[in-house]
């Protein structure tokens, strides 16, 4: 059962199955919703039989796939993956069901938007399953596709501008990993990732080849000061475009770090980890000022996820300072498993919270918290969710978004005092924002004729909400179970960037 | 000459029978039978390579004929094969276009195949004399056909400028083979690179015909600063001829390179390569950028035409075996992205009225669903975005760049793809965002729409199994 080529077929799956979608919705466009879900569900269970066979006590890859692709220049089609991995392919999986059973609505083309989605998903799984550069890369680019056209096509009045704006702002970012991937080719001969990560290179090297990902990585993150699309991209995209953009393209980010930048350049992390350090205070702390004083919804959420993702870029680079001050190598992963189970819990917030913005975007199209005012009191189930949501969003204790936010700031505590203090600025800011927002929405007085005639959440709504505030609340709880699937991993990522890499 | 020797030549030998036989064929066709001289010129094609492709299959290695003026090598027969299929391809696309606008006469294929004659004349050349040969037939063919439509002053005037700029360059390609052969006293190329190689020669004689050689071959590429002709000339030739343009003559402007600089002249590479240089980042540069001002769509793509050709030549540029290689990938698949591209042109093109303008594009993914995302495939690969054959074309001379030592020209030309993307994106934007002003679909023959299917998924499908091309293009030259 586990001899199944199990990524190939959480990426071909969904790929070969939009065109089905495609085809059946030209004919019975009824079908095409169905068939999708189908898919989308047929990938989850399949994404769980993976969480079922992998390995937590190991840190190689595994589940691995390799056959040769382009013989001439020695590419392979490798797939693997590790602890660092799965988290990201399971949540993959989840919000790709999600945003089909939230996309059933659309009326415009509704089996192409459904495709497209599924397109994505198959792509962001292979993003972070391959095991090849130039295969990385392919998925990375061809992400942005799917992505241009679900904002172009389906996004709001200003989407042009927005999807123009990220897909430019993705592919000049990318074009400086391609040169730094064959620079690496032409040093080693070889485009598999694991060889990359043992190829000593100098010093100055290193750091060109640490620029170079790091543009394109930056800009994916969002990092301050290249994230100014994001929030365009949020505001414009449809709700499913939003959800995933949030919860999954920003994480391949964070993933690309970990995977080329701190392995392949070590030693230039280490020299350089005050400017990724500083970048990620900047974001932490400005972008949370920048997100209290936004009007729109959707923009505050996407100024909040820039702040969070902020934790994530911050917790990556403070093992180098973490080590130096305490000399105990081990220790200093705590910051890199805080980025990355923050990852994951931002995943699951951000994606809840523009799912919530979605639900009422729908009801009244506005996206102005102007609009609202005492939704709590026509929709109270619904105010319940999104409460929740908002505070996990603040990091409040018991929730997700709590565990990732406590264990960077803890880690930040041991590398120096200072950016543990800028970064706990954010549990106040984030609070002000966040709360404020529920405030202003879902509390006080029904505040016009179109909040007073809200209906309270579908069926098909309350499904949503339920899986997510499940997940919330079960990371936040007991986040354990993901802790154990990365540590090994994390452990293996750690010793390997305190070797040095640079040649005597 | 020996039978063996015209063994080697038959393909060449074959066609041109077959093109003197179609034209005379197709004095006794009546306009309203004109279908079967296509029919006729598609068999040529279909012979021509058959009997290609027997060589190709044969062993490979290099042999000379007819006094050593003729090569028959792998390089050649590969581009020649190409040539045959996406001129096969300019045949159906151009059939469509040609009885829509009353054009459908026999002179168009009877031009094409002595075109196509000059092409594989110039591919398989081993002296500068069939080399000279070669692209003179090519160019006067080429000349005769931008007038095709003789009662529209801009096809005139297209012709006009493109007969004067390329007899210019012309004698300018003759006055450095003069000189070349002024220095070295032979006119095979062979015999040219060995004297070369032995020091015979007065360097400041051999640098000057290297320069004029280096900017006629960049006049026939189109790269800048001569490029003039190329945005006149899509723009005023009808579309079916900047489709020919477009693509069968960028294999041939690559077998000129190769031909010329390394074949004979690659002892002199170090000086041919800096001026490559210049020629290639200039023309990414300029191609790029001139190309976002444009409205009018066919002088869009001559300017992406000539951003192309920068990219081709970074692979030249590098004068290794994987750089020919990828240049040789880079040519093969540019054109069929070119073909598809003006082929979509063509298609909207039906009613009487030539489709030239960015907002022609408007809602096609309404109209033509199938025939939009063909065309959003073939803008996507002419973008370099993975997984389309334009990237798999563009990575791979941008790391013969690297290889070379050229590391700021790389960066240069992935900062003018990023640039070109958004010329691209503007096209699929009009077609998938904005709404069509009506909703009929546009019509066109089945052969037509079998083969603009057939070229959009090979976007993909040479994207996803770019491995076979690559290995044949890099057997050609290691």
């Amino acid at each position: 059962m586990l001899d199944w080529p199990l990524l190939s077929l959480l990426i071909w799956l969904p790929i070969i199955g939009a065109v089905a979608v495609v085809l059946a919705g030209e004919r019975t466009p009824k079908l095409a919703g169905p068939l999708a879900l189908l898919i989308a569900g047929l990938s989850f269970a399949l994404s769980l039989l993976l969480y079922g066979g992998f390995d937590t006590a190991s840190a190689a890859m595994q589940f691995q796939e390799r056959v040769v692709w382009i013989a001439a220049f020695d590419i392979h089609y490798h797939l693997g993956i590790d602890g660092i991995s799965l988290p990201l392919i399971l949540l993959t999986t989840l919000i790709g069901v999600l945003i089909i059973i939230a996309g059933w609505q659309i009326k415009d083309r509704p089996h192409l938007y459904l495709a497209s989605f599924l397109v994505l998903q198959g792509l962001m799984v292979g993003v972070f399953s391959a095991l090849d550069a130039l295969l990385f890369y392919v998925f990375f680019e061809a992400m942005l596709v799917p992505m241009f056209l679900i904002i172009g096509i389906w996004g709001g009045p200003n989407r042009i501008y927005a999807t123009v704006k990220f897909f430019l702002f993705t592919f000049f970012g990318s074009v400086f990993m391609l040169i730094a991937l064959l620079w690496l080719y032409l040093q080693s001969g070889s485009f598999a990732i694991l060889d990359l990560h043992q190829l000593p290179i100098s010093l100055d090297a290193q750091i060109l080849v640490f620029l170079a990902f790091l543009i394109a990585f930056a800009v994916k993150v969002p990092m301050w000061p290249v994230h100014t699309w994001l929030p365009d991209a949020h505001v414009e995209a449809p709700t499913g475009g939003s959800v995933v953009l949030a919860a999954v393209m920003l994480k391949i980010g964070g993933y690309g770090l970990v995977r080329f930048s701190l392995p392949i350049a070590p030693d230039a992390a280490a020299s350089l980890d005050w400017l990724v350090i500083g970048l990620s205070l900047v974001a932490i702390a400005y972008i949370g000022f920048v997100a209290l004083a936004q009007s729109d919804m959707k923009k505050l959420i996407a100024y909040s996820s820039i702040s969070h993702m902020g934790f994530v870029t911050l917790g990556l680079f403070l093992a180098f300072a973490i080590a130096r001050n305490t000399g105990d190598v081990t220790g200093s992963g705590l910051g890199i498993s805080g980025a990355l189970v923050q990852m994951i819990s931002h995943g699951f917030i951000s994606g809840a919270m523009f799912l919530a913005v979605g639900v009422l975007y729908d009801r009244v199209h506005s996206r102005e918290i102007s609009s609202y005012g005492g939704v709590a009191n026509t929709m109270p189930w619904f105010a319940l969710f999104a409460v929740l949501f908002f505070m996990a969003n603040a990091g409040v204790p018991g929730t997700s978004g709590f565990v990732g936010e406590f264990m960077v700031i803890l880690a930040a505590f041991q590398a120096n005092a200072w950016f543990a203090f800028v970064a706990g600025t954010s549990l106040l800011l984030g609070a002000a924002y966040s709360l404020w927002l529920v405030k202003r929405v879902f509390y006080g007085e029904v505040s016009n004729a179109s909040v007073a005639g809200l209906k309270d959440l579908s069926g098909r709504e309350w499904g949503l909400m339920v899986v997510l505030a499940v997940f919330v609340l079960g990371v936040g709880v007991w986040p354990f179970p993901l802790l154990a699937m990365m540590e090994a991993s994390v452990q293996q990522l750690v010793e390997h960037i305190m070797t040095s890499k640079v040649t005597p | 000459m020996t039978l063996a020797e015209m063994q080697l030549a038959l393909p060449e030998i074959f066609l041109l029978a077959a093109a003197c036989g179609v034209l005379l064929a197709d004095l006794f066709i009546k306009d309203e039978r004109r279908g079967l001289t296509h029919m006729l010129a598609m068999a040529a094609l279909v012979f021509t390579a058959i009997l290609s492709l027997r060589l190709l299959m044969a062993p490979s290695e290099v042999a000379y004929a007819f006094s050593d003026t003729f090569v028959r090598d792998r390089f050649g027969d590969v581009l020649k094969v190409f040539s045959y299929v996406i001129l096969g391809g300019v045949f159906v696309y151009a059939k469509h276009y040609l009885r829509t606008f009353e054009l459908f006469k026999g002179e168009f294929y009877t031009l094409s195949l002595f075109a196509l004659l000059g092409v594989m004349v110039l591919i398989s050349s081993a002296s500068l004399i069939t080399l000279y040969l070669g692209l003179e037939l090519l160019a006067l063919s080429t000349y005769a056909l931008v007038a095709l439509n003789r009662d529209s002053t801009l096809g005139s005037e297209a012709a006009m400028k493109y007969f004067i700029l390329g007899s210019l360059a012309s004698g300018l390609l003759l006055y450095g083979m003069s000189l070349i052969y002024g220095a070295t006293g032979t006119l095979q190329l062979n015999e040219i690179s060995v004297a070369l190689a032995s020091g015979i020669g007065d360097s400041m004689l051999l640098t000057f015909g290297l320069v004029f050689i280096v900017i006629a071959v960049a006049f026939k590429l189109g790269a800048v600063p001569f490029h003039m002709w190329v945005p006149d000339v899509y723009h005023g030739a009808p579309l079916p001829i900047a489709l020919f343009i477009s693509s069968v003559p960028k294999l041939a402007g690559l077998a000129l390179a190769i031909r010329l600089l390394d074949n004979g002249l690659g002892g002199l590479h170090d000086d041919w390569q800096g001026m490559l240089v210049v020629l290639a980042a200039l023309s990414l540069v300029l191609g790029n950028f001139v190309a976002i001002a444009q409205t009018n769509i066919k002088r869009m793509l001559a300017y992406s035409t000539i951003s192309h050709m920068g990219f081709m030549l970074l692979g030249v540029l590098a004068g290794t075996p994987e750089g020919y290689a990828a240049a040789m990938f880079y040519a093969i698949s540019y054109a069929i992205m070119s073909a598809g591209a003006f082929a979509v042109l063509i298609l909207m093109s039906a009613e009487g009225q030539e489709a030239d303008q960015l907002a022609d594009f408007k809602g096609l993914a309404k109209r033509n669903p199938w025939h939009a995302f063909v065309m959003m495939m073939i803008l996507f690969s002419l973008a370099g975005i993975p997984v389309f054959l334009g990237f798999f074309a563009k990575w791979q001379v941008i790391a013969a760049t690297i290889a070379a030592g050229f590391t700021w020209l790389a960066v240069l030309a992935v900062l003018t793809a990023v640039v070109g993307a958004f010329y691209y994106l503007r096209v699929v934007k009009l077609m998938y965002f904005d709404e069509p002003e009506n909703e009929r679909p546009f019509q066109a023959p089945v052969d037509f729409r079998a083969v603009l299917s057939l070229n959009g998924v090979a976007m993909l499908g040479l994207g996803i199994f770019s491995g076979g091309l690559i290995s044949l293009c890099l057997s050609a030259f290691v």
